[in-house]
């Protein structure tokens, strides 16, 4: 690939590829920005970076990542996502084979999600100046009424449900590293999750907080939520849904589950009265069939997340200090 | 999973918990040391102190590799990648360690090292063949466990004539250091550390067999149990080290049977023979210059000994100032008595080693155990 400089190559790419994978109504407006009609009331954006190795892995690829990352993004506020914008950054010398491959990943992924992508943007660089194909993707959706999702409003005596197993995606792309093959059939989790949100604030309005457990995984996104509401949270290590499959890689590779990634699972707390009617909603769902009740949110000023282990003992289930790297002994 | 979430029950743990509790007297108090970083890891992420009697406390050893290295050998690693612009690979967590002037192996990967972490000597292999014009030095710690596998990387590499690798050695041997702790003037002067018996290492057990240990258990009169790194063998031998504590016995008994024997794997003793050799003395972190206590290449694997090849510098670097790592290695402190400890150093910034691997003993209260003690982690930054 040598295109970049705006000239007739670059136009070509765009006009060949992008339009091509990504048709629909408001790409094809072929302006610098896309026009469309705003719905009353209150929306929501997001943007997200999209960068991974290896860019494909079992389960998904950068492409369908990026579609699914933001469209979780915008959901997590229970609002329904409308539009993305996809940025690229190419780097000169990125098969075109390959290019191809994650455009028509995105489209499949937006398609399936109900949710177009309408303007984007590619930038090439220089060889050694990117790592193959960086994607950035933003996206806006609608806040349904009297819905009001946010990380702050988690309450001492709420239920902390995952709509999942937990580690999924990490595991699937670790096995697939180049310097770490190990044989799994794990895949990676990534969806987009805006439908089985849509259930899920509609069967309950007043949920309290949504997040995905993306990178860090749940102890980390469950640390940051317990911090923003200023509470402590008590975990059942038991009642945690985990992949046998996982559960085994991590015992191998030395690491552990709670901090792997997820893609395509979501934490949500809400009153300790709703979580039974929730878990039903969730479970009915698709991508929430395993979902589970975890544990509750306690009053506690240190933000402690504790964890009642499943050998009988308790302990502090940390922020994630970096990466994780495996012990030696 | 088959084979691991048998020695995670819930229902025995609770069995065990009440015969320990049952088999221990009220009126004295069981100081066990667990050596390995493996236990310490297990102990505090299975909560396993909290199903103990109040007068049953675990003691953490200096078993945890990364922890005791000196700063000096991560500043010779460093001065080797910045002077001669050689690939250095190694385990992960080594990574993190903090060296001098606020460097890390993290940090000058960071700044353009090439610094990869790997899981096997294969894959240092690998990497060496892969590219043949780089120098690439294996960067090797650990005790007994890693070493076989080094041993056979350098045989490899001759027989394959891989002339661009090289390994920076730094292996070092669990008796001699448990025997430089019942050496060590807190343990036999002052009596500010009191240990009634070991947990033997479980790992580095399988490799050198539990015959070792026999000296001084008579020597200095400890008993010692080979214990597995499950959470329940470390309960079981909990147990069997009460009652070996209650009858007056000091022996060496294995609770970790499924792999240990008696003489160890020899074959992997053999091999390491083959190609390492003791060193006089080496540095440990918390322990000083310990004599005996290393392995270094032999003189005929001498072409693959990173150390001869590039002329590496000695650095005997100093600790930050304030900080306990050597009298928390030793047993002699724990991590709350530290005045560094969840201030300025916490495993987002390690100032000692015991914060960087989740083996360490500060790590692990840290990110474990310190709900227990709030107040103590009140001024921290997180």
């Amino acid at each position: 690939m040598t295109h970049g400089s705006g000239g007739r190559a670059m136009a070509q790419l765009i006009q060949d590829l992008f339009v091509r994978h990504l048709d629909n109504d408001l790409l094809r407006q072929a302006n610098d920005q896309a026009m469309f009609e705003v719905p009353a009331g209150r929306m929501v954006m997001s943007t997200d970076g999209h960068v991974i190795s290896p860019l494909f892995f079992p389960g998904g690829d950068i492409g369908s990542l990026a579609i699914h990352g933001t469209i979780n993004d915008v959901a997590m506020s229970g609002a329904r996502p409308l539009y993305l914008a996809a940025g690229f950054i190419l780097e000169e010398g990125f098969p075109l084979a390959d290019l191809e491959r994650v455009v028509a990943s995105m489209s499949l992924a937006a398609a399936k999600a109900g949710v177009p992508v309408i303007t984007g943007d590619t930038k090439v660089v220089e060889k050694g100046k990117g790592d193959g194909i960086f994607i950035t993707t933003t996206g806006i959706g609608l806040v349904p009424e009297g819905v009001n999702i946010s990380g702050d409003r988690a309450k001492p005596g709420d239920a902390i449900l995952v709509s999942g197993t937990m580690g999924d995606h990490g595991v699937a792309i670790m096995s697939s590293r180049a310097n770490l093959e190990f044989e799994t059939s794990m895949e990676s989790d990534s969806a987009a999750l805006h439908g089985l949100v849509a259930d899920m604030v509609a069967a309950v309005p007043e949920i309290h907080c949504l997040r995905d457990p993306t990178r860090g995984g749940l102890a980390t996104t469950l640390n940051e939520l317990a911090q923003q509401s200023a509470v402590g949270m008590n975990l059942r290590e038991e009642d945690i849904p985990i992949n046998p499959q996982v559960s085994a890689a991590c015992e191998l590779l030395g690491l552990d589950p709670l901090y792997v990634a997820n893609e395509g699972k979501l934490i949500c707390i809400c009153e300790q009265r709703h979580a039974a009617q929730l878990l039903q909603v969730m479970r009915a769902h698709a991508l929430g069939k395993k979902a589970a009740i975890i544990g509750e949110v306690i009053e506690e000023r240190h933000g402690f997340v504790r964890m009642e282990t499943s050998f009988g003992g308790s302990r502090v289930v940390d922020w994630l200090a970096g990466e994780q790297l495996p012990r030696i002994c | 999973m088959k084979y691991v979430s048998e020695f995670r029950q819930q229902s025995l743990a609770r069995q065990l918990s009440a015969a320990i509790a049952a088999e221990v007297k009220p009126q004295r108090r069981y100081n066990l040391m667990e050596f390995c970083g493996g236990h310490t890891h297990a102990i505090f992420r299975y909560g396993v102190q909290e199903l103990m009697p109040d007068n049953v406390s675990f003691v953490h050893g200096p078993g945890c590799p990364v922890c005791v290295l000196p700063i000096g050998r991560i500043d010779s690693a460093i001065h080797l990648l910045e002077a001669k612009d050689v690939t250095l690979v190694t385990y992960g967590d080594l990574l993190r360690v903090p060296a001098s002037g606020r460097k890390s192996l993290l940090k000058v990967k960071a700044a353009g090292a090439d610094v990869r972490m790997v899981y096997s000597t294969r894959d240092a292999l690998k990497i060496a063949r892969e590219n043949p014009q780089r120098q690439v030095v294996f960067f090797a710690i650990g005790f007994e466990t890693t070493t076989p596998p080094t041993a056979v990387a350098i045989r490899q590499a001759q027989a394959e004539g891989l002339e661009n690798f090289s390994v920076f050695c730094n292996h070092v041997l669990t008796p001699a250091a448990i025997q430089n702790i019942l050496e060590s003037p807190e343990v036999r002067e002052l009596g500010s550390v009191s240990i009634d018996g070991f947990f033997g290492p479980s790992h580095v057990s399988s490799v050198i067999g539990s015959q070792p240990y026999e000296f001084f258990a008579e020597e200095y009169q400890k008993p010692v149990v080979i214990a597995g790194f499950e959470p329940l063998d470390v309960m079981q031998s909990t147990l069997m080290l009460v009652r070996q504590i209650n009858s007056g016995r000091h022996e060496v008994e294995n609770e970790y049977t499924r792999v240990v024997t008696r003489e160890g794997n020899v074959k992997a003793q053999n091999l390491v023979a083959e190609v390492l050799e003791l060193r006089r003395s080496f540095e440990w972190r918390g322990l000083g210059l310990v004599p005996y206590s290393a392995l270094k290449i032999k003189q005929r694997y001498a072409q693959f000994d990173a150390e001869r090849r590039f002329d590496i510098p000695v650095s005997t670097a100093r600790d930050v100032s304030g900080c306990e790592c050597p009298a928390i290695l030793r047993g002699a402190k724990r991590p709350t008595d530290c005045k560094l400890f969840g201030s300025v150093c916490v495993p987002e910034n390690p100032m000692g080693s015991c914060m960087v691997s989740s083996e360490g003993a500060c790590a692990a209260y840290w990110s474990y155990d310190r709900f227990r003690n709030p107040d103590a982690s009140d001024n921290a930054v997180a």
